[in-house]
């Protein structure tokens, strides 16, 4: 249980998809102009980080892993399909981000109107993939573990994503130089919102 | 004097660089001093305009009135800690002298730096100077330790100034504390002179190390079973009380809580600080320290709650950084919020993370970052409160 807490605060805040390994950033940028559609895609981007990240760690471990397949038989064992594992990943990623979008058109139109090209971009948005290769790379215990983390990940995303969309709502009306309006300021802004999160770094809980 | 001034300005100067004169180009930089020293004659011209004497430079002036007395305290504790460290017998001018002449060459390089960039900007955009940076150049010096070298000095101002403001569009438009910036620039470009054994000014490095430690250093390391010494190695009488007045080594304004204090309700008594956001701070961080308290899973978090409100930069954050009117949260609910996090998150920095002995700088930062999220939050609230209340009226009728 406290393992799981640990899991959970530091993917939030310690190992934040943004702010401490820069993943996600192209929907982070580009949809970040208005808070309301920030929540829609932080709220898609949990849903599908905590979905894929436990499939995927299904298929990593009774699939590719080096000895996964045991459940087979014997002669199984000593099989390695570990190369497979960014195309199944992928492929998982891809499918549940149909869903989504699916539930999304459904449910709630104008978001689907508003978050435009970047809901089916979900399914290339790196902090997803990143949060799958993370579970493999950190090699995570339980499907509990894998899971918490999963929708860890998407709320330090959520959080960074809303939070810059305020401040930039906040600063649509500063008299920003002009070769720096919009992207530019926002990458200023995301570099200075690093500063401050760099708080978290170094805590071992 | 008062004549002299007024006639070299408004006569001799002011014709180079009204419209149509030879320097009208530097029109920003004139203007600047103009107004500092005067009350501009001129009525706004247009548009609806607050009719009252305070405007932002009288705002400033405020504020650096609110910051003397952590000002004058802290060049008298740099000597203080210097002779004790040293073990020498000092007078209080003695104290004072060395103090002042560590102290105010940082101020004149922070102002010479932060206003030129300021002055620069200003002229080539084209708009008034405003007087953002004179609260901002005086709250730098005070972070840092007193012998930080004067060219990092000047790296971080510049830095400050330039990214964490002027790409805002100046003063009134940065998301993040101007001097906060700086500092944290510093602290994480250039760790080894902003933490470490580097708290006593001017004292060899083997002294500094023997006896250099701040209080809050102290607490992590043995928290608080043993008992706070001071830089002589002899234990405080009374730790709290010591640290209440600010004779403790640390940065430069920040050690007295009594004269962050004074200054607090030189803020709040003028309407220029928000007294919600000081006392939110107060109390989110002794919230946090009896949670630390129940707890009580190592030696720190057994520290009274108390030592936290008085140990390191906890109450000159409080004061200066936190209640800065363009970083904060800008809603009345907001700030209570806003301040007790930034409370919460200084002691939980201070306690958890080993990376960090002070949090309190790091905590506003973080909470400068959310501040517009808590305001929309707040206004949303309200806006649904209110069509609420619209939609029962309504339906009553």
């Amino acid at each position: 249980m406290e393992n799981l807490l640990s899991i959970f605060v530091r993917s939030i805040f310690v190992d934040n998809m943004i702010f401490a390994y820069f993943l996600g950033m192209c929907s982070y940028l580009a949809v970040s102009k208005r808070v309301s559609t920030a929540i829609g895609l932080g709220a898609a981007v949990i849903f599908v980080l905590t979905v894929t990240v436990p499939v995927n760690y299904l298929i990593e471990n009774y699939l590719l892993k080096k000895g996964a397949l045991k459940w087979l038989g014997p002669e199984f064992a000593a099989l390695d399909l570990g190369f497979l594992s960014l195309i199944f990943f992928i492929a998982v990623i891809a499918a549940i981000v149909q869903i989504v979008e699916m539930v999304v058109e459904k449910v709630s139109p104008p978001l689907y109107n508003a978050l435009g090209i970047f809901l089916p971009l979900i399914a290339v948005n790196c902090s997803i993939l990143g949060g799958s290769l993370f579970m493999q790379t950190r090699d995570y215990g339980s499907l509990a573990e894998a899971t918490v983390f999963g929708f860890g990940s998407g709320i330090g995303w959520f959080i960074a994503i809303v939070a810059i969309a305020a401040i930039r709502e906040r600063i649509r009306y500063s008299d920003v130089p002009a070769p720096l309006r919009g992207l530019g300021m926002s990458f200023i802004i995301t570099g200075l919102m690093g500063i401050a999160f760099l708080s978290f770094a170094g805590i071992k809980i | 004097m008062h004549k002299i001034l007024r006639n070299l300005f408004e006569n001799k100067l002011g014709p180079l660089f009204h419209e149509g004169g030879k320097w009208h180009k530097f029109w920003p930089a004139y203007d600047a001093f103009y107004t500092f020293l005067f009350l501009p004659a001129e009525k706004s011209r247009e548009g609806v305009h607050v009719h009252d004497a305070m405007n932002l430079k009288r705002l400033m002036s405020m504020v650096i009135i609110a910051l003397i007395p952590p000002f004058l305290f802290g060049m008298y504790n740099t000597g203080y800690q210097h002779f004790l460290a040293l073990g020498q017998p000092a007078g209080f001018w003695d104290c004072f002298t060395y103090g002042a002449l560590k102290v105010l060459p940082i101020v004149v390089v922070s102002y010479a730096v932060g206003l030129g960039i300021e002055f620069a900007f200003c002229i080539i955009k084209g708009h008034p100077v405003s007087e953002g940076y004179l609260v901002s150049g005086l709250l730098i010096p005070l972070v840092l330790p007193a012998d930080i070298p004067l060219w990092m000095v000047a790296l971080a101002v510049a830095f400050a100034v330039i990214f964490g403001k002027e790409v805002f569009g100046g003063t009134g438009m940065n998301i993040l504390n101007v001097a906060l910036t700086a500092r944290a620039f510093l602290f994480f470009a250039y760790p080894s002179y902003m933490s470490g054994n580097i708290w006593v000014s001017g004292v060899p490095a083997e002294v500094n190390a023997r006896s250099g430690a701040t209080l809050l250093a102290q607490a992590a390391d043995a928290g608080f079973l043993g008992h706070f010494r001071a830089v002589n190695g002899v234990g405080y009488d009374n730790t709290f009380w010591s640290a209440f007045v600010g004779l403790i080594p640390g940065s430069i304004g920040e050690t007295s809580a009594l004269a962050c204090l004074i200054g607090g309700f030189i803020l709040v008594w003028t309407g220029v600080g928000s007294w919600r956001i000081i006392v939110s701070v107060f109390a989110g961080a002794y919230f946090t320290g009896l949670l630390y308290n129940l707890l009580g899973f190592n030696a720190y978090m057994q520290l009274p709650a108390h030592y936290h409100l008085v140990m390191g930069g906890l109450a000159f954050g409080a004061v200066y950084m936190a209640t800065d009117p363009v970083s904060a949260a800008q809603t009345n609910k907001g700030k209570f919020v806003y301040g007790f996090l930034i409370g919460v998150m200084a002691v939980l920095i201070r306690v958890v993370n080993p990376a960090y002995p002070e949090g309190v700088m790091l905590a506003i930062l973080l909470l400068n970052v959310l501040a517009p999220v808590i305001d929309y939050f707040v206004v949303q609230a309200n806006v649904r409160r209110r069509l609420k209340r619209f939609k029962t009226a309504a339906h009553v009728q």
